[in-house]
């Protein structure tokens, strides 16, 4: 009886757990994750199925319909049914239309751990190239989008002359204008990292004035009266007003930038050539149809990301929280 | 700024006399400059209610003059930055050229996909809306991919689509996906529990109060995501046609006018994408406003 009740409770216990699992925010990411891996392992089969059958000798298994003409006619479904032997060999193919996730997994690692930094196989050495000029960037783009932003609260002029401007700017593609930008500044002799850190620069300027703009402006006018009645200057109620207030849009702001910015760098890199940078890994993989390259380095591309941008969040959350912004 | 002649006159006075001294040129673009800022300063501290576009209108043009003048009077040659006139003149000349290149990029390849994404993203929020578990999971996923370099999928699609407007419409349709999907399903959530209530007095049903109510609540967060996917889906479509496509297009014509040094060309076509893309966004916003007139940020 008491052993009954308890694996009752035990089985409770179990189905708490994973109920509270299941209510938390890190298991709903973790199964969303994993269906879409799960449709990733199955987008294989029909993807790479024609791929594999006509490498069927090197594989060892009889190519179901003779001939490469008949099976180009072969519809995928089909194909599938007449050669189940084949579905096992598409997640492990050399140049697949589409890798399988542990392909992908193979070659970062193979890439990252597995070679030398300095190496020009190495992701890190491109992951690099890329960060380094992006990072650059940005940081030219987010000061020079916060002096601007200055000058457009203090002066009625520049507002009304840079900011429609400023706003009209996001609604167009300037990314259009990289290639133009790298190819111009290399035949006036600069080149490296500056070209492209100029691109990121300029991608993630827009942003960051806009953003900052809104949040020079986001004391209420109680706020400002107040400082006022303090006979506060027009520099101190910048300092301890203004500019501590700005913070949570300054910080939204960095992070659409630091995204831009990185994509910019990234689009410059592709006239380049086979130069340095996640961005040629990505042409070169195009050119010479290495499909598992091109992914590991939107992968790596895609880290990149997220490292940035969650360390933009990290700064942002202790920021707020010394400031007793946080929420 | 309340005298007719400030102490930032004397300055500017005194910095164009320096300029000429040095190189006239110098000097009369750094006049040309100052003029049209003092004309826009006066126009800013005045009252009059046409300030409000000439300013920067007037800023624009002084851009654009600044841009001819410096580019004449120093003579820079062509292939590092042409006048706004050979602009204009080689849009003049290529119209045919641009507007076949206007068609294969932005109503083939950005639009279709933006149409397709957007709708593909609104009703799979529907979907999603329906279950807290999912809700949950695919908020996180969807803002975390909403901040990648999507682009980069460029290559690969192209492999999958080849060369024609197909694969540029497949990579619009991943780029403006996760911005749409995201914001609809915040905007689901955004109706209170009193007016849920009230359609359940009224006893609607699923659909009826998701068609009268949670829809219509949501349409700001779905107008946000659709001017982000707006200005996404033009640069999805160019920047894919650096990585393949067939002899028109956008951003074929900019990489080849690129390779060929014929920078008039390459800034034609960034003026025709500029101006597709704020008539793309202004267009959207025109109808989220005729859509969300009950809004607050829409009422004057």
């Amino acid at each position: 009886m008491s052993d009954v009740a308890t694996q009752a409770a035990a089985r409770a216990r179990v189905g708490d757990g994973l109920g509270r699992w299941l209510q938390g925010s890190l298991g709903p990411v973790v199964a969303v994750v994993a269906v879409l891996m799960g449709l990733w392992y199955l987008a294989c089969v029909p993807m790479n199925i024609h791929g594999t059958v006509n490498l069927a000798r090197v594989h060892g298994f009889e190519a179901m319909p003779e001939g490469r003409k008949a099976r180009a006619e072969t519809g995928t479904l089909s194909m599938i049914a007449q050669n189940p032997a084949a579905i096992a060999f598409t997640f492990n193919e050399e140049k697949p239309r589409l890798p399988a996730p542990h392909q992908v997994a193979g070659e970062l690692f193979k890439t990252t751990l597995g070679t030398a930094p300095t190496s020009k196989r190495s992701l890190v050495f491109h992951a690099w190239a890329t960060l380094s000029a992006t990072l650059l960037g940005f940081l030219i783009g987010t000061v020079a989008g916060i002096l601007l932003a200055v000058g457009i609260v203090h002066n009625r002029a520049m507002d009304m002359s840079v900011m429609p401007w400023a706003i009209a700017s996001q609604t167009i593609p300037i990314l259009a204008i990289a290639p133009m930008v790298i190819v111009v500044l290399a035949s006036v002799g600069l080149t490296g990292i500056l070209p492209k850190a100029l691109i990121s620069a300029y991608l993630s300027f827009f942003p960051v004035v806009v953003g900052m703009v809104k949040g020079l402006r986001s004391p209420d006018h109680m706020q400002l009266d107040l400082l006022k009645t303090y006979s506060a200057t027009s520099a101190q109620s910048f300092w301890k007003l203004r500019l501590p207030a700005s913070m949570p849009y300054l910080f939204a702001s960095l992070k659409i930038g630091a995204a831009a910015s990185l994509v910019g760098t990234i689009v410059g890199e592709l006239p380049s050539g086979g130069g340095q940078g996640l961005g040629a890994r990505l042409l070169a993989g195009s050119y010479y149809g290495q499909t598992i390259q091109i992914w590991s380095a939107l992968f790596m591309a895609a880290i990149v990301a997220a490292c940035v941008v969650g360390l933009i969040g990290m700064v942002e959350r202790a920021t707020l929280r010394r400031m007793g912004m946080a929420t | 700024m309340t005298g007719v002649i400030g102490k930032s006159d004397l300055f500017g006075a005194v910095l164009i006399a320096g300029a000429f001294l040095a190189d006239w040129r110098l000097g009369l673009v750094i006049l040309a400059w100052l003029g049209a800022w003092r004309i826009n300063s006066t126009l800013a501290d005045s009252d009059l209610s046409i300030a409000g576009w000439l300013v920067p209108a007037i800023f624009g043009i002084a851009l654009l003059g600044l841009w001819e003048l410096v580019v004449q009077l120093f003579g820079v040659p062509l292939v590092i930055l042409p006048a706004p006139s050979d602009i204009a003149a080689k849009i003049g000349t290529t119209t045919d050229l641009l507007w076949a290149d206007f068609i294969q990029t932005f109503v083939k390849g950005a639009l279709s996909g933006y149409v397709i994404g957007c709708s593909t993203a609104i009703l799979v929020a529907v979907l999603v809306d329906r279950s807290p578990f999912l809700q949950k999971g695919v908020l996180p996923v969807g803002n975390f991919m909403a901040a990648l370099p999507i682009v980069g999928t460029a290559p690969i699609f192209v492999m999958w689509y080849g060369f024609g407007w197909q694969s540029k419409a497949a990579v619009v349709f991943t780029m403006v996906f996760f911005p749409v999907l995201v914001n609809t399903v915040a905007g689901l959530k955004e109706t209170t529990a009193m007016q849920r209530d009230l359609m359940h007095t009224y006893a609607a049903g699923y659909w009826q109060s998701l068609w009268k109510l949670r829809l219509p609540a949501a349409m700001p967060f779905i107008f946000n995501g659709l001017k982000i996917a707006s200005t996404l889906s033009l640069i999805g479509a160019i920047v894919a046609e650096f990585f393949g496509s067939p002899i028109v297009g956008m951003g074929f014509r900019i990489s080849t006018s690129v390779g060929q040094l014929a920078l008039d060309m390459v800034w034609a076509e960034i003026a025709v994408a500029a101006l597709a893309g704020s008539l793309f966004y202004g267009a959207v916003a025109l109808v989220e406003r005729w859509v969300t007139f009950w809004h607050p940020s829409q009422r004057n």
